[in-house]
């Protein structure tokens, strides 16, 4: 088995998948980099689009909840959060 | 103090002199012991111990009085060691468990006393997250976040951080150990008006306020000014402030009855009430 998960987790800015990256986070199963807490200030795409443009595939994305009652003004999570996947051949 | 509602946090670089930075590092290499939690300022570090002539900084003292009032608990102290080449990072967390007091707050402060670069893995923090809802490491898969902070700072350097702001640990890639001394203080006053008012009603307050950050999403970046007003009414304990009306806008149910006014009547030369309504019902309106 040569073929390993890269996982991409980015946070935008609206429920569009074309809105502005505002977090983001990566995953490497290849074992090649090693992404952690704090490494990087500039995100590795602009926008959620431009991910897929890049190759990468939506795995998932946030489902749209309403608040609970009582609770609409709280602040907590990011709320669109969208994961990515690709898989890489690691004999290449 | 507004500063300190919109970022969280409050930094005051390089104010520590460089012999206490000295002595600091030899006292934190040797390990600080615990002491109970709520301790009284004076019972946890007595006259003349390194901790007590942090404090007494006036910069230092200052701010913990505008913050937190006089005569703060010292919840708990750790030293922070991030060593060298140690490969990870701390996932980003808000300390301690979740928080759902009002308005009132602790602070941390952390003191640094040395110079730390960015390869040393100085603290990240989000600036502006203080006021969301979490529970300790659950926001550990965040790993970056657009407008984040990570610490650069000259020796000395002490920053106070509101209980609730998301922050930790980098991964430090140089070779020097990485020290930290963190204080947590309770606050044993209502947090009001504790700070220099002189300027309460300046411009600059309110642009302080309204400030955004570059990872606020669209909508929930009009909630955090939101919870941002209350929190300054609890400051201030105006109970009328806000900030570009969001509080009063959604707040607003009138309970006095309209004075009485005539019963229009129709007449051929102005629609009726039953026409308007068929008008928007066509999507005129």
């Amino acid at each position: 088995m040569s073929t390993r998960q890269q996982v991409l987790a980015l946070y935008l800015g609206t429920s569009a998948l074309d809105a502005k990256v505002v977090g983001w986070a990566r995953y490497d199963g290849t074992g090649r980099t090693t992404p952690t807490t704090g490494d990087s200030d500039e995100p590795p795409y602009v926008t959620g689009l431009d991910a897929l443009l890049d190759g990468w595939r939506l795995i998932q994305a946030s489902p749209m909840l309403p608040p609970f009652p009582g609770h609409e003004y709280d602040v907590s999570f990011l709320k669109h959060e969208f994961l990515f996947e690709k898989l890489v051949d690691t004999r290449i | 103090m507004a500063h300190f509602v919109a970022h969280g946090s409050l930094r005051l670089d390089g104010i520590v002199p460089p012999e206490m930075n000295e002595e600091a590092l030899s006292f934190l290499a040797a390990g600080v012991p615990g002491i109970p939690f709520g301790t009284p300022v004076p019972d946890a570090y007595p006259e003349g111990s390194l901790p007590r002539r942090l404090l007494g900084i006036p910069q230092v003292e200052g701010a913990l009085r505008s913050l937190v009032g006089p005569d703060p608990l010292v919840d708990h102290h750790a030293v922070h060691i991030r060593e060298p080449k140690e490969g990870s990072a701390q996932p980003l967390h808000a300390d301690a468990i979740i928080d759902v007091r009002g308005r009132a707050f602790d602070v941390q402060l952390m003191y640094y006393p040395q110079d730390v670069t960015l390869e040393m893995g100085g603290t990240l923090s989000v600036p502006g997250s203080h006021l969301r809802r979490v529970n300790e490491t659950d926001t550990g898969r965040y790993q970056n976040l657009l407008g984040q902070s990570r610490l650069v700072c000259p020796a000395g350097t002490v920053v106070f951080l509101h209980h609730g702001l998301w922050h930790g640990g980098r991964r430090n890639d140089s070779d020097t150990v990485r020290y930290m001394f963190k204080i947590r203080f309770n606050p044993t006053v209502r947090q009001q008006l504790l700070w220099d008012t002189s300027d309460l009603h300046s411009p600059e307050v309110h642009e302080e306020l309204t400030r955004t950050f570059p990872w606020y999403e669209q909508a929930t970046g009009r909630l955090e000014i939101y919870n941002r007003a209350l929190m300054w009414r609890f400051l201030t304990g105006d109970a009328r402030f806000d900030l570009d009306h969001w509080v009063t806008r959604v707040t607003n149910e009138p309970t006095t009855a309209a004075p009485s006014t005539p019963t229009p009547t129709s007449t051929p030369s102005s629609p009726s009430t039953a026409n308007a309504t068929t008008e928007f019902e066509r999507g005129n309106a």
